[in-house]
């Protein structure tokens, strides 16, 4: 959910919108955000399974630091969704290394 | 990337803007590198009035200090590199992972600013989707404008927990509690008081159990702790949250540091093992400066005292100001911080830190420190 009305920060200007792809469903994001707030503000909160128990993990410390958000962007791999900006037709993907559970 | 800076400030947040600025504005040739797509660190998420007095931007937002930083350091004609990771690190050169291409950037003096990250604690369910650190919670709320629900919980009473339960608020986002396992309130006082008026509990010896949802969280279970802090089982209960704030403080982000080989101090108040530094923020090798929370945890006006610190003392090696000029400033930025230092928790860090500056200069005596 976005915060639109801030009584200190003001009113979030939402000129544009920008289409991108989360496990095949198309959303919307506003131009320079990260792909971390453009999946929280569609209600994803969810952003990938451990390779093992195939449990849930998200955003953590939202800082790059800690791994925990990281998604597969256009194919590649492990790209922290908390500071990578998200691109208009962007196809992200919450099943990371797919390969490495298969080979399990 | 074969030209030669004359220094490289890994880190764009308050202590690296303020080093760069310092240097850029004596004529040196600088670069700042941050894996953040934004520079500005923490600043930008900030958005209550700094303590303290008008020389520390106090009574200014973090956010828009952020601002001012950024133009100066930008009208220096200081470089940025933003989106760019720095892996590897030797004498004078840095290994920065930019768009996939792994660059060197080489300087005569390099100054680490990189900050800390915030701990971790380990309870039933705190791996889920919306279990995230208190820092991270106010980042996602304030400087990306998006909210994870309607109601959450705030674990650690800490000046950082209950800021962020107060910011909560004002972006109409309803506190269940903050909750503090020990017998006292870990942050300001005046902090918790604006809290419990606008009727949010502020409970003390009380504990997370679980955070438990399908796939996210949507309920936290709580419990009290006796005097002695032995779990009262009894006394749990479950509150509907979707998100659960870890606010248990934060951890020097010092990988680089120990990787060029500096030596450490531990230091419980300063948030752990920390470069040992000299009052100059020079580290124990050579050319090789720290500034801001990796030098220990502390505040956003601490840091950028110290980023300017850092960098008029580098400024001063590079020849770009004399021997008097730098200590001028330096006493000047000492009584600063000596006031920032001042108070309960400051105190303590003031302590913590001339312990610090007395093992450098123990181990290293050809480092000099005055205060």
């Amino acid at each position: 959910m976005r915060i639109l009305e801030h009584p200190i920060l003001g009113t979030l200007a939402v000129q544009k919108e920008i289409p991108f792809f989360f496990d095949g469903q198309i959303l919307k994001a506003l131009p320079g955000e990260t792909i971390a707030s453009a999946l929280w503000a569609n209600e994803y909160f969810a952003f990938r399974r451990t390779p093992r128990y195939g449990a849930p993990r998200g955003v953590f410390c939202a800082i790059g630091k800690c791994s925990d958000c990281m998604v597969n962007v256009d194919g590649e791999p492990n790209v922290k969704a908390c500071n990578t900006l998200v691109r208009e037709g962007m196809h992200i993907q919450s099943n990371l290394m797919v390969e490495e559970r298969e080979n399990e | 990337m074969s030209e030669l800076y004359d220094a490289a400030i890994i880190g764009a947040g308050p202590a690296g803007l303020r080093a760069a600025i310092e240097l850029g504005k004596r004529g040196a040739r600088v670069i700042i590198v941050d894996e953040n797509p934004y520079p500005g660190g923490q600043l930008f998420k900030q958005i209550h009035k700094f303590f303290g007095s008008s020389v520390h931007l106090a009574g200014q937002r973090g956010f828009l200090i952020g601002q001012e930083l950024m133009d100066s350091a930008k009208c220096l004609g200081v470089e940025f590199w933003l989106s760019s990771a720095v892996w590897g690190i030797t004498d004078h050169t840095l290994a920065v992972l930019h768009e996939k291409n792994t660059h060197e950037i080489h300087a005569k003096k390099i100054i680490l600013a990189t900050g800390a990250t915030e701990n971790a604690i380990s309870f039933s369910g705190s791996t889920l989707p919306g279990v995230l650190g208190a820092g991270a919670l106010q980042t996602m709320v304030n400087l990306h404008r998006v909210s994870p629900g309607r109601r959450i919980l705030i674990v650690g009473s800490g000046n950082v927990g209950l800021i962020v339960a107060y910011q909560m608020l004002q972006a109409g986002i309803q506190v269940a509690a903050v909750v503090e396992a020990s017998d006292s309130i870990r942050g300001y006082g005046v902090h918790a008081a604006k809290l419990r008026r606008a009727g949010v509990p502020v409970l003390l010896r009380t504990t997370i159990l679980a955070a438990a949802g399908r796939n996210r969280v949507e309920t936290a279970t709580l419990a009290h702790l006796d005097e002695r802090q032995k779990l009262l089982p009894e006394t749990a209960w479950q509150e509907n949250v979707a998100a659960v704030a870890v606010a248990a403080g934060l951890t020097p982000l010092a990988e680089l540091a120990w990787i060029r080989g500096c030596a450490f101090g531990n230091s419980a108040a300063l948030g752990g093992f920390i470069p040992l530094h000299d009052a100059d923020m020079k580290t124990s090798v050579e050319d090789f400066f720290i500034a801001g929370d990796i030098a220990g945890i502390e505040e956003a006006s601490t840091a950028m005292e110290e980023g300017s610190m850092a960098g008029i003392a580098a400024a001063q090696e590079l020849g770009f100001c004399s021997t008097e000029e730098k200590d001028r400033e330096k006493k000047l930025i000492y009584q600063r911080l000596e006031t920032l230092r001042s108070g309960s928790f400051g105190h303590i860090r003031q302590t913590e830190k001339i312990k610090i500056f007395t093992k450098m200069k123990g181990e290293f005596d050809e480092v000099r420190i005055d205060l």
